[in-house]
């Protein structure tokens, strides 16, 4: 290999630039952990299963964050993961080529609207409509049902965990469709000619040789989703209710996330342990993130090869 | 933007002026300007050649809509930029105990630990009053006469719908829906909050024991806001809720505000008078750290409170602190002008003196940057 | 398939098969129509609600006092325009670095290295991110709020989209051209500047162009760094006002007017990002996205 000149300022210059990369997540991970430091200390694994958190008294448990955030996330993907791989599997192998261009673009265009407007649209056009119909409507069907109804007990406010949840599988739609569809489209063409050469309807195709080709990537896609839907912050943090008090059944009482618990108090905690525990909440995002983000992208990977979802 | 041209060709003349100037200005301190050649900078009248033109602040929310207000009228007055983001007084007394602005609003004091933790010494200087009303929206329901107990019982989850007893009991001839109570509160740390815990826990120890006072308390129950419009925003969209609001945003919302037992046993209505008259008979201590919540004088709406500037005593910048010391000054004299139509009560005389004193003792490098009167 | 087949007679297993291909056929298009129809509804509803807030003032003049009629948001798209613009300078050198570096440079383990890092700061919740340039910038070496930690916290959140979107262009040219050019005699350094990069010059454009729309919206980490500015502010080491900031201030108030702003505000976020994608899907090459 040559080495010029000309090579090694070329190639310092770029390794010195590529290495601010790995550096900078080092400096994040790093001071993060130093501020959460007097935090996690004081009250160690404490701090994930108490749900109290008062400035005045300086006890602090992110538990009902943490409550909140698992719930919006698990309502997103429950109602977003069907939607996405259903969207997904008819933009692959049922729509007209030039079609599914057009209807994935619109799809990717979701996933280019920043947060904050969502949180805009969420706060008046969600947050009516579910406070004046979905909620009662829900409270008087569902509500009815032994087991379930727990879930949709008490007053109706709009600003709840339901809300939430559902303004983050909005979100997340477009990243699970564009995932699910990368995973799909790579699953071998003979595969698929095999079903559809032994007389299967293109359902039976779909079902007995996609899906089971493609299923680890589509669950890399949800899991892709989750890590999403973990840190979103704006959205999110304008219909949720923000507040910390209870975990109940229900999902009509306003709770709080992990993010929109940082985005709401991280510029005024005063106090040294409260400041120190909202970072300790965004070291545990962190956690989340890199773990979260490393399965996905390595059930992705199995499948697709590279998945493009990352820059979503 | 034509005024900040201007700007630019002040701040051109004022580096030939500077040196001049700010031995006039450190010299005006003990030795006042003969009349004829009045000093440009003090009293604040217009422009002053040697002042920084750019300012940032930031804090509480509770008095932004009159903070907006001065910002755009100092600007048209003096060409001075004064950048004020309502973050909440949390945020504020972080923001001056860090450094991160010049100067921070805050409805609370800071307690003495928060003075301790500071960066360096920080001054208090009241600029008006408001006042914390209990804001309502309950279909049907157009007056509401509240009483410290049954406040503190619906803030504590005690009181759970809008037809309790003592409800009942206290708003006769009212016919009150079966339907729960929405709790709001401020989710952000605040003035308001403080004003209004801090009320509380003087008037129910039951609330002290589980509340306590605070800019970020844990409330038992409820739906939090952002901010002062955000708990009004929410008040406002739902029915059957009740929040806690400055007087200002509930009246710009047409929401409806309740009636509230003072301590001396009468209802009070919230006006500006009610509120002035919760400082009438107060005894002021030197820092000016004072809470006025559950006044005495029976005249008095219970939940009122000052907002303060938070600014530091002692700013290196000379020209920061000289347009510093000016806005204040404007603020607390000029600017009150602007108080009683955005629903601020201004400063009582006697606290308006100690005020003049505070902005006063405002040094540079060791010397005062106003010049005496 | 074929337990059903010997169950019951050839015809009825037919048509319960073609039933059931047509009812999911109808599913599966559901399924679009509803992610592609929120879509729609979302932005009617911005154009809708936002159009009326448009007039020249609103994109010229600053912010009016609470209750006080008309005002802008001109500083915000001035800020909006700047910190992006500085954040893209920041990270768009860095992330077509980090992409020849993992590419062309160092395939192996410090690629690895350097592409997982991406990865993973990529998964971080923009808010971290903001925490971190927070603690690091307006507390600690720079000591105030300021337009340049707001750029600095953007770009860390664009480098890696800019990093793996280059990376996947930079994989798309093909290797028999860069050993021609090495085998010709030209140094390493030329190759990439003269053979690679141009070769995938529209596909690192698109990568630049959307981290640039990711970033121009983001709201929470400029919330604990940029601050906000009530005036016209072009001064990096000053606040500086960001549409996504003005958008959840009105959005949070009581103002009716101040809604109609937010939405206004928001339908020029969107226009922008929405005209510089359908841009980039006119102009860019296949494979490109």
């Amino acid at each position: 290999m040559r080495s010029g000149r000309g090579d090694r300022i070329f190639a310092g210059g770029v390794t010195g630039l590529a290495l601010i990369v790995p550096l900078t997540l080092a400096g994040i991970t790093l001071l993060m952990v130093e501020a959460a430091w007097p935090s996690i200390t004081t009250y160690g694994l404490g701090f994930l299963t108490s749900s109290t958190w008062d400035p005045v008294k300086e006890i602090f448990g992110a538990g009902a964050y943490l409550y909140g955030t698992l719930v919006t996330t698990a309502i997103a993907v429950v109602l977003a993961a069907p939607v996405a791989v259903g969207a997904a599997i008819f933009l692959v192998e049922y729509a007209p080529k030039r079609v599914a261009g057009t209807l994935s673009f619109l799809i990717e265009v979701l996933a280019y609207i920043p947060s904050i407007v969502y949180g805009l649209w969420g706060l008046f056009v969600l947050v009516p409509l579910f406070r004046e119909n979905v909620e009662p409507f829900l409270q008087s069907t569902l509500g009815r049902l032994p087991v379930i109804g727990g879930l949709f007990d008490g007053p109706v406010g709009g600003r709840d965990l339901l809300v939430g949840g559902v303004i983050l599988a909005i979100m997340i739609l477009p990243l699970l469709v564009a995932v699910s569809r990368e995973v799909i489209a790579a699953v071998p063409i003979a595969q698929r000619e095999g079903m559809l050469g032994i007389g299967a309807t293109k359902w039976e195709m779909v079902r007995g040789a996609v899906l089971p080709y493609a299923r680890t990537g589509i669950v890399g896609a949800v899991v892709l989703g989750v890590a999403r839907a973990f840190g979103e912050t704006m959205a999110v943090t304008l219909v949720v209710g923000n507040s910390s008090t209870s975990i109940t059944s229900s999902l009509f009482v306003p709770g709080y996330t992990m993010a929109s618990a940082i985005a709401n108090q991280f510029v005024e905690a005063s106090g040294r342990l409260y400041f120190s525990a909202i970072v300790e909440i965004a070291v545990l995002l962190l956690i989340v993130a890199l773990v979260v983000n490393t399965i996905a992208r390595l059930l992705i990977r199995r499948v697709a090869g590279t998945p493009q979802g990352f820059a979503i | 933007m034509l005024g900040e041209e201007k700007n630019m060709k002040f701040r051109l003349a004022a580096s030939a002026l500077a040196v001049a100037t700010l031995i006039a200005a450190c010299g005006g301190a003990s030795t006042p300007s003969p009349s004829g050649s009045a000093n440009p900078c003090f009293p604040v009248k217009g422009q002053c050649p040697e002042e920084a033109q750019l300012l940032t602040a930031s804090g509480a929310t509770f008095p932004a809509v009159i903070y907006t207000k001065w910002v755009d009228e100092y600007y048209k007055a003096t060409g001075v930029q004064v950048n004020y983001q309502a973050i909440g007084s949390g945020g504020g007394i972080k923001a001056i105990s860090e450094k991160t602005v010049d100067f921070a609003g805050s409805d609370a004091p800071m307690t003495d630990q928060q003075l301790t933790d500071a960066k360096s010494a920080v001054l208090h200087i009241p600029t008006v009053m408001g006042a914390v009303v209990p804001t309502f929206n309950v279909p049907g329901v157009t007056k509401l006469s509240l009483t410290p107990e049954t406040l503190s019982g619906i803030y504590l989850g005690a009181i759970k719908t809008w037809n309790d007893p003592k409800l009942v009991a206290d708003n006769p001839g009212v016919s009150f829906p079966s339907t729960n109570i929405t709790v709001v509160f401020r989710s952000d740390g605040s003035g308001t909050t403080f004003a209004f815990t801090d009320y509380l826990s003087k008037v129910s120890p039951d609330f002290k024991s589980k509340v306590g006072a605070g800019t970020a308390v844990n409330f038992p129950t409820g739906v939090g806001g952002k901010g002062n419009d955000g708990v009004a925003g929410t008040v406002k969209s739902t029915p059957n809720s009740i929040g806690y609001v400055e007087l200002i945003y509930a009246m710009q919302q047409k929401l409806g505000t309740a009636s509230l037992r003072n301590a001396s046993g009468k209802v009070v209505e919230p006006t500006l008078a009610a509120v002035s008259n919760a400082a009438v008979g107060v005894t002021y201590p030197d820092d000016l750290r004072v809470s006025i919540t559950n006044s005495a004088n029976p005249a008095a709406w219970p939940i009122s409170t000052f907002t303060f500037l938070l600014t530091y005593r002692d700013v290196s910048d000379h020209a920061k602190a000289l347009a510093m010391a000016r806005y204040f000054w404007w603020g607390t004299h000029d600017g009150q002008n602007f108080a009683k139509d955005l629903g601020y009560a201004p400063l009582p005389a006697d606290v308006l003196t100690k005020a003049e004193a505070k902005i006063h003792s405002i040094t540079s490098g060791g010397t005062p940057v106003l010049p005496t009167k | 398939m074929s337990t059903l087949a010997l169950a019951a007679p050839a015809w009825r297993v037919r048509r319960r098969r073609r039933v059931a291909d047509t009812v999911m056929a109808v599913l599966l298009t559901a399924a679009t129509a509803i992610a592609v129809g929120l879509l729609l509804l979302i932005l009617g509803y911005v154009i809708v609600k936002g159009l009326p807030a448009l007039n020249l003032a609103f994109f010229t003049e600053r912010p009016k006092p609470f209750g006080v009629d008309g005002g802008g948001v001109g500083p915000a798209i001035v800020g909006t325009l700047i910190v992006s613009a500085v954040a893209g300078l920041i990270a768009i050198p860095i992330g077509i670095a980090a992409a020849i570096f993992v590419t062309e440079l160092r395939p192996g383990r410090w690629g690895t290295v350097v592409r997982f890092a991406a990865e993973l700061i990529a998964g971080l919740p923009s808010i971290a991110v903001g925490v971190f340039v927070w603690s690091f910038l307006v507390r600690g070496l720079i000591g105030h709020y300021s337009a340049i930690a707001g750029a600095i916290a953007l770009a860390v959140i664009m480098i890696p989209i800019v990093a793996r979107t280059t990376e996947e262009v930079l994989r798309l040219v093909p290797g028999s051209l860069r050993e021609a050019a090495l085998a010709l005699g030209a140094p390493r350094w030329r190759v990439v500047f003269r053979v690679v990069l141009p070769t995938a010059r529209a596909g690192v454009a698109t990568a630049a162009v959307l981290a640039l729309a990711r970033a121009a919206g983001e709201t929470a980490p400029l919330l604990l760094t940029a601050l906000g500015n009530l005036f016209f502010s072009t001064d990096l080491l000053r606040p500086i006002a960001a549409l996504p900031l003005q958008i959840y201030q009105y959005a949070a108030s009581p103002y009716d007017d101040w809604h109609t702003k937010a939405w206004g505000a928001s339908l020029i976020l969107v226009a922008v990002i929405a005209v510089v994608s359908f841009a980039l899907r006119a102009f860019a090459p296949r494979g490109a996205r």
